[in-house]
């Protein structure tokens, strides 16, 4: 099907909202718009962040899932504690392949789960005294973990415990950071408020303590930089850090990929803040603009066009030398990126996908998928803000869709409208649409692959996408015995 | 009253920044801005408008301040 105009984009949205009663109708118009890249504001065509409609499939998650998750759970020799009912740590347990390096179970515990396994009888009397059992007891097991944080399940804001005082206690007791976290579950409408919440926790009980020994040892350099928001899910920090270690820079802390208790307290003494995924970090940023006078600016490793006007900027932030040193990586990876552009696009230009997916990525893929000729008629953020959506509709074509907070109903009927060659979201919407006979790819945890940012992420992003697309399995929909009557003879004629 | 934040864009303009509810906006016009006296009531691009006690301008943005809302967008 060739690209909707924008008369028949609207049409196709009001089609799907048909179905729903008038309330729900009012309200989901709210969240779908076509774009138009002369609106300035996106709140006059979109709503985002607000609740969820009742009995609708939706895809997020919850401030739980923000915090431990996605900002604190990848700082690898901190120990996070589920402090509630086991399933929210077990099942979440590992399933967002932050890699790290180090000894699990020794000095790093990333893909372990600590839990304070909540009973009844918890609930009814209180699970503080556990938690400070608990805390004593992985001190006593783990011993080299660098600090302890709590990360509040649904239960422990309902009964009212006090985790703060436990983790004063205990902070002095071990001389080791333990923070509390109130990122209850049933906090916010989505995982977005968890981030801000874990942000915050990191800005009072990490760069509020001041930690002692290691910022005497530090000695600051003018080249200092943070990756902040970048959670190496298979290996994206790591692909992205090589590029400004390439050009001159000091990388000093990976927020939080791969990151240690010790890089976020040094942080406040970089020159300058890189954040990729903005939506969940944008906060500790501000703060730190603020207090330590550090600016940030928002970086994009996907895809070498992006990459390299990503790195002209964080290069005019410092002298000619980084300058230089921008160009010299840029030239460097030139090559490399002519043949990769050579090899694939001739198999993927034209493509059209749609993508569905959490913070940055809705609107940074992007231009990795333009790179390799391929178009994006249609994205949307699971738990995006206005600002996300400000930002989306430059990035996107005229008359493409975007829907914020999609049901799954409207994304399975926008999908059969649109007809895309790919689709990239996450492991809740894989199998409906492979079952549909549509490519797809997690967009989430790179569908087990991975890295994607950077210069060598960008081969291994090209490859999955034309081994994705140019499947033969897609071309084997259909039953042999239900094709049509010309081709079974064509192929009798051929046997 | 709301905690809000003041900070420059690159462009040079005021950015208005609500950390309770996110709301980031540029800010169209503010009553007194000189050195001496600074604040007063402030507009949004987004239609919304709020007020800051006029005080000497601090002395390096992003400044965090209280300030009052007289017209929410929204």
């Amino acid at each position: 099907m060739s690209n909707l105009t924008k008369e028949q984009a609207e049409a196709l949205i009001a089609e799907v909202l048909e179905v729903y009663p008038e309330k729900a109708k009012k309200d989901r118009t709210k969240h779908l718009a076509v774009n138009d890249q002369s609106i300035e504001q996106s709140k006059k065509c979109i709503t985002s962040n607000r609740k969820s409609l009742p009995g609708v499939m939706t895809i997020r998650g919850c401030a739980y899932a923000g915090s431990k998750g996605v900002v604190w759970g990848p700082i690898k020799d901190m120990i996070h504690i589920s402090h509630g009912p086991v399933g929210c740590g077990q099942y979440s347990r590992a399933g967002r392949r932050n890699y790290y390096v180090g000894m699990t179970g020794v000095n790093t515990f990333g893909t372990m789960n600590f839990t304070s396994d909540f009973q009844e009888k918890d609930i009814v009397f209180g699970g503080d005294k556990k938690l400070a059992k608990l805390i004593g007891e992985i001190e006593g097991l783990f011993p080299l973990n660098k600090g302890i944080s709590v990360q509040s399940e649904c239960p422990i804001g309902l009964i009212g415990d006090d985790i703060e005082a436990v983790s004063k206690k205990a902070a002095v007791e071990f001389d080791k950071p333990v923070v509390p976290v109130r990122c209850e579950g049933f906090r916010g409408v989505s995982q977005s408020l968890g981030h801000h919440i874990a942000n915050d926790a990191i800005r009072d009980w990490v760069f509020g303590r001041d930690g002692k020994d290691i910022k005497q040892e530090f000695v600051p350099g003018p080249y200092d930089v943070s990756i902040i928001g970048d959670y190496n899910i298979g290996g994206d920090a790591w692909s992205s850090r090589i590029l400004l270690e390439e050009m001159g820079l000091r990388v000093v802390a990976q927020w939080s990929g791969d990151g240690t208790l010790a890089e976020i307290e040094l942080t406040p003494k970089v020159k300058l803040n890189l954040i990729h995924c903005y939506r969940s970090m944008n906060y500790i940023a501000r703060h730190m603009e603020e207090k330590y006078n550090i600016p940030w600016i928002e970086y994009n490793f996907f895809g070498p066009t992006k990459i390299a006007e990503s790195l002209r900027a964080i290069a005019s932030h410092f002298d000619d030398k980084i300058k230089a040193g921008a160009e010299a990586v840029i030239a460097k990876y030139q090559p490399m990126v002519d043949a990769i552009v050579a090899k694939y696009k001739t198999r993927l230009e034209g493509k059209r996908v749609m993508l569905y997916v959490g913070g940055l990525r809705p609107r940074h893929v992007i231009g990795s998928y333009e790179d390799l000729g391929m178009e994006v008629v249609g994205t949307g953020y699971e738990f995006g803000h206005n600002d996300d959506y400000d930002r989306t509709i430059k990035e996107m074509g005229n008359a493409t869709l975007l829907y914020d907070d999609v049901t799954g109903f409207e994304f399975e009927e926008f999908v059969k409208r649109v007809k895309p060659d790919l689709i990239g979201s996450g492991i809740k919407e894989k199998y409906i649409f492979q079952k549909m006979g549509v490519p797809f790819r997690q967009m989430h945890s790179w569908d087990y692959s991975g890295p994607y940012h950077g210069y060598d992420g960008f081969a291994i992003f090209a490859r999955d996408m034309d081994m994705t697309i140019n499947n033969p399995c897609w071309k084997k929909m259909e039953a042999p015995w239900l094709k049509k009557p010309e081709v079974a003879e064509e192929m009798a004629k051929a046997a | 009253m709301a905690n809000i934040m003041i900070r420059r864009s690159d462009k040079g303009d005021y950015v208005f920044y609500l950390p309770k509810r996110d709301l980031e906006d540029t800010i169209v016009s503010m009553e007194f801005d000189t050195p001496e006296k600074w604040g007063g009531e402030i507009k949004l691009n987004n239609g919304g408008a709020y007020f800051i006690e006029p005080q000497t301008a601090p002395e390096r943005l992003p400044y965090s301040v209280r300030a009052k809302r007289l017209d929410a967008a929204e």
